[in-house]
């Protein structure tokens, strides 16, 4: 923008506040913007005026944004947890915020417990609850080891991992392959079922895909968000073009491997048959860029929004590795079957790092297809996009959304905006039955707690304050 | 104890501005049934007011919205909250018809065009607490910025216009009434003529008054750059002031610069001249004080500078030559103006107590009265806080007014009436009969324009008609109420 001079009248005008001035230059024949200005959240404004006076924001946010944008998330290598995250026997990861065993919810114990079966340490999932309870097995957050994981997030040292790795950095993150819909792992379930399918995963499904990727060498995976996004995918809830692009990627080298026609065959069944298998590249992609703005002192962006089906939990760029947490919501939106509300558990899973990096329910815009889906209409997916964008720090001009005039992905979330707006993060998820064991029982939206936006805004107010006046 | 026809119900998260919310009040309290009504947001001002009117107001937040309603029949509640709320949902659908299908923006950095080199300027005009970061937006997306909101703090003051000058950015205000940039008037503005002469103005109705002396003269105004009432304090000392001229000073259009301002710090002023004497265009400092020249004599210097002849400044009314009582009671709108007023009748009348003194031992208490000559400021910031500004909202000095017709004591009563864009569609309409009801002699000086949307010919004229002098130069004005009272101290 060029500052006018003084004798020329302003090519237009932004007015926040009485409309009397927005109406008083309409009758002078400018263009006026005006702002639908409300208060911001309860108690925000000193924290709000302090955040916004840090002489570090500005240039920490657009360096927080600059790396975000710059990563390529190359998809170089598939090998087990226990090589890559050097995870011992008896010690797992889940997703969201720090937990203890006494505050897991169903979903999250079903799926520890099955998991300790899947390592052989105990025969009968029940006799895990034991062990995790006494402290004998343990367990931390995925974000911890740059992994994450959908919906429990769990994940044991035979599992097999995907690397992402930004070339530029050679930094790295990890994620579990997808288990499909229904009576999985992710969403609590530990039948005999579910513990074989883990088992063909790791044994056929795993290394053939390692041995493809190696083969036809590293998947661009930040490329086919680009064109998923074009496709009809948000890569949340659906990513369907995206599972196909990978398969069209990887299946020539998979009909090469020395696995036999039958596994191959029924690998590519099984992926084509998951509308779900891209989602965890996605989720690994989002998180090598937002890694990137990790640890910009006075930058406000959040870097990881994650659930344990407890708590609710952000990370921001400017406050290092605090989680600010408060209570899981339980989603609103559509159930399978017989399921309703009153088997929901509340809300879990990293995937909210696809909406952290603005994909997912911020690009709902790309995705009419699924907009039913979790319940919402056409109309609500084009307003809730543009409704981000209002509190996100840039648009990613390579995740491009059509039917906004290819208006980039909203992008890097502000804690100072959320504050400012009240409007919260939108996410699209899947709902897990509360009673370990049961799967999924639903898809929807949910938003995180309001509060825990204050409380990163007081956290960054009190780190501007401790720069304006050292303590001595 | 409420009575049994007082209504007040909260309504928390139903934010709307003040001025909406006098609209709405005004709409409600014309239903038949409804003896007075008052729906604001629920601030500690507010609430006080309220309380006075004999609401009892339960407790709240200065985020909620309280519905005050006094009726005649207490069957006449339901129909008093339907005009309620059909009130406040016109006001919405007011905005909403502009609007598209596309939300409007929430912040003024989403509302800002997102790249180019368009010259976009941006006008906060938020409650006070919120008005920084509001205004930080725009200086990030690299536009100046015009803060009207009052009640911003000295530390958020300095701070905001410490980082427009890092980046070659105007901050004009905060509490800055009126601005005028290639003849679009911001905020309370005039209109006037385009011309050669650019104007930094630390005060809004000084401005205004100097605007609309050299429109009556036939000079035009290229610019009027507000700085805000406290540039020219030691604290901010004049960042704003000095970029303004520094703007003025690289348009080829402008020829002569005047700046007005309320009394400054005298070190402040003096590092000023000297800056002043830097720049090419030259500069003529009008900041009042004690001994200093007033506004119109500073414009009447300027036209002579510029080789233009004085008017005789218009005037109208029947002059009123003596009265019973022996005090000035002046009820301003306008802070300058009551600044100049006080410069000027002080001479004469000795000390003057004010809401804001010329010294400290001569301020008012909260009752605003006194027994002695007075002036109120009745735009000051502790009397607008969650209200609208007394040039669109007169309920608070019209109720002083009456109080002032009221005092035996009272010998000449000074108004300001104030034109423009921003400002009551028709002052005189709610004023002339406060004027003719009262018993002491009234002198308005009426600082506007012909081509205002009220039209000053019309004002005057109607002020005139209920009985009052009316003067164009608040100087002339405040000289004519003191000789009114023969000089007497």
């Amino acid at each position: 923008m060029t500052p006018a001079l003084p004798s020329r009248p302003p090519d237009s005008v932004t007015t926040a506040g009485a409309g009397l001035f927005a109406d008083a230059l309409r009758s002078q024949a400018v263009p006026v913007s005006e702002v639908d200005w409300q208060p911001p959240m309860p108690g925000t404004a000193d924290d709000l005026a302090e955040v916004a006076g840090d002489p570090l924001r500005r240039d920490a946010n657009a360096l927080a944004v600059e790396r975000v944008l710059g990563v390529q998330a190359m998809l170089v290598g598939l090998a087990p947890a226990a090589d890559l995250l050097d995870l011992e026997r008896g010690h797992f990861l889940h997703a969201g915020p720090p937990l203890t065993w006494d505050r897991a919810s169903g979903p999250m114990r079903g799926a520890l417990m099955g998991a300790a079966a899947f390592e052989g340490i105990v025969e009968d999932p029940e006799d895990a609850a034991r062990l995790f309870a006494s402290g004998a097995l343990t367990f931390e957050p995925c974000h911890h080891r740059g992994a994450v994981g959908p919906m429990a997030g769990v994940v044991s040292p035979s599992m097999w991992m995907y690397v992402l790795e930004d070339p530029a950095s050679e930094r790295r993150t990890f994620c579990s392959l997808n288990e499909g819909l229904g009576k999985v792992l992710r969403y609590g379930a530990y039948s005999a079922e579910v513990l074989t399918r883990l088992g063909w995963m790791r044994d056929v499904l795993g290394p053939l895909l390692a041995e493809a990727v190696d083969a036809s060498g590293p998947v661009d995976a930040t490329g086919i968000l680009t064109q998923m996004l074009q496709m009809g995918d948000e890569a949340h809830n659906r990513n369907r073009a995206g599972t196909l692009m990978l398969l069209r990627d990887l299946s020539p080298a998979m009909a090469r491997s020395r696995r036999s026609a039958d596994d191959v065959a029924e690998a590519l069944t099984f992926i084509g048959g998951n509308d779900h298998f891209f989602l965890n590249i996605a989720m690994p992609a989002c998180k090598l860029a937002l890694d990137a703005a990790r640890g910009i002192d006075g930058s406000t962006m959040v870097v990881a929004m994650s659930r344990n089906g407890t708590d609710f939990g952000i990370q921001v760029a400017g406050t290092g590795d605090a989680w600010f947490t408060g209570p899981a919501q339980v989603a609103d939106g559509l159930y399978l079957g017989d399921f309703g509300p009153a088997d929901a558990n509340p809300d879990i899973g990293d995937s909210a790092i696809t909406e952290t990096a603005g994909i997912g329910g911020f690009s709902m815009a790309a995705a009419p297809a699924i907009v039913r889906f979790v319940g919402g209409t056409v109309p609500d997916a084009l307003a809730t996009t543009r409704r981000m964008h209002e509190i996100t720090l840039a648009e990613n001009p390579r995740w491009q959304i059509p039917v906004l005039d290819f208006r980039g992905a909203p992008t890097g979330i502000d804690v100072s905006l959320v504050c400012r707006t009240g409007i919260l993060p939108q996410i699209n998820t899947g709902m897990a039955g509360k009673v370990a064991g049961t799967g999924q029982v639903g898809a929807g939206l949910v938003t995180p707690p309001a509060e825990i936006f204050p409380a990163a805004l007081s956290a960054l107010a009190a780190r501007a304050r401790g720069r304006r006046s050292p303590s001595p | 104890m409420t009575s049994p026809t007082d209504h007040v119900e909260i309504r928390p998260g139903a934010y709307a501005d003040s001025v909406t919310l006098l609209q709405v009040s005004r709409d409600v309290a014309a239903t038949p049934g409804v003896v007075a009504a008052q729906v604001a947001m629920a601030t500690p001002l507010n609430v006080e007011v309220l309380g006075s009117m004999g609401f009892a107001v339960p407790d709240c937040s200065p985020n909620d919205l309280v519905v005050a309603l006094r009726l005649a029949d207490p069957d006449g509640l339901e129909a008093a909250r339907g005009a309620v709320d059909a009130a406040l949902a016109a006001a919405r659908a007011g905005r909403a018809d502009r609007s598209t299908a596309v939300a409007p923006p929430r912040t003024t950095r989403t509302s800002l065009p997102a790249s180019g080199t368009q010259a976009v300027l941006a006008l906060v005009s938020v409650p006070g607490a919120h008005a920084f970061v509001e205004a930080i937006d725009a200086l990030d997306a690299g536009c100046d910025v015009m803060v009207f909101s009052d009640n911003v703090s000295l530390e958020q003051e300095v701070a905001l216009k410490q980082v427009a000058v890092d980046r070659g950015l105007l901050v004009m205000g905060p509490d800055c009434g009126t601005a005028a940039i290639g003849g679009v008037g911001l905020g309370f503005a005039n209109t006037v003529r385009p011309g050669p002469v650019g104007i930094v103005a630390a005060s809004g109705t000084g401005c205004q008054q100097v605007m609309c002396l050299l429109e009556a003269a036939g000079v035009g105004v290229g610019a009027a750059l507000g700085v805000g009432g406290r540039d020219l304090s030691t604290e901010v000392g004049a960042i704003s002031t000095r970029t303004a001229l520094l703007r003025l000073d690289s348009d080829p259009a402008i020829e002569r610069v005047l700046v007005v301002s309320k009394p400054p710090a005298p070190e402040v002023a003096t590092a000023l001249e000297e800056y002043a004497a830097s720049l090419a265009t030259p500069i003529d400092l009008a900041l009042l004080g004690p001994g200093q020249p007033d506004l119109t004599s500073a414009v009447e210097g300027l036209l002579g500078r510029l080789g233009v002849p004085v008017p005789s400044w218009p005037s109208c009314g029947h002059p009123a030559t003596e009265t019973a009582g022996s005090l000035l009671r002046g009820l301003f709108v306008g802070g300058t103006l009551c600044d100049e007023a006080m410069l000027i009748a002080t001479e004469a009348l000795g000390p003057i107590r004010s809401n804001i003194p010329l010294e400290p031992e001569l301020a008012l208490d909260a009752s605003l009265t006194a027994d002695g000559h007075l002036m109120v400021d009745f735009g000051d910031d502790s009397l607008t806080r969650g209200r609208a500004h007394p040039m669109i909202d007169p309920t608070v000095r019209l109720d002083h007014l009456a109080r002032a017709a009221a005092d035996p004591r009272t010998g000449v009563v000074l108004l300001d009436v104030v034109l423009g864009h921003g400002a009551e569609a028709d002052p005189a309409a709610a004023l002339a009969p406060a004027i003719a009801a009262c018993g002491p002699p009234v002198v308005v000086a009426c600082v506007g324009t012909e081509s205002d949307p009220q039209v000053l010919s019309r004002q005057a004229a109607a002020l005139a008609a209920a009985g009052a002098e009316v003067h164009l130069s608040n100087a002339a004005a405040v000289r004519r109420a003191v000789a009114i009272l023969g000089g007497r101290r």
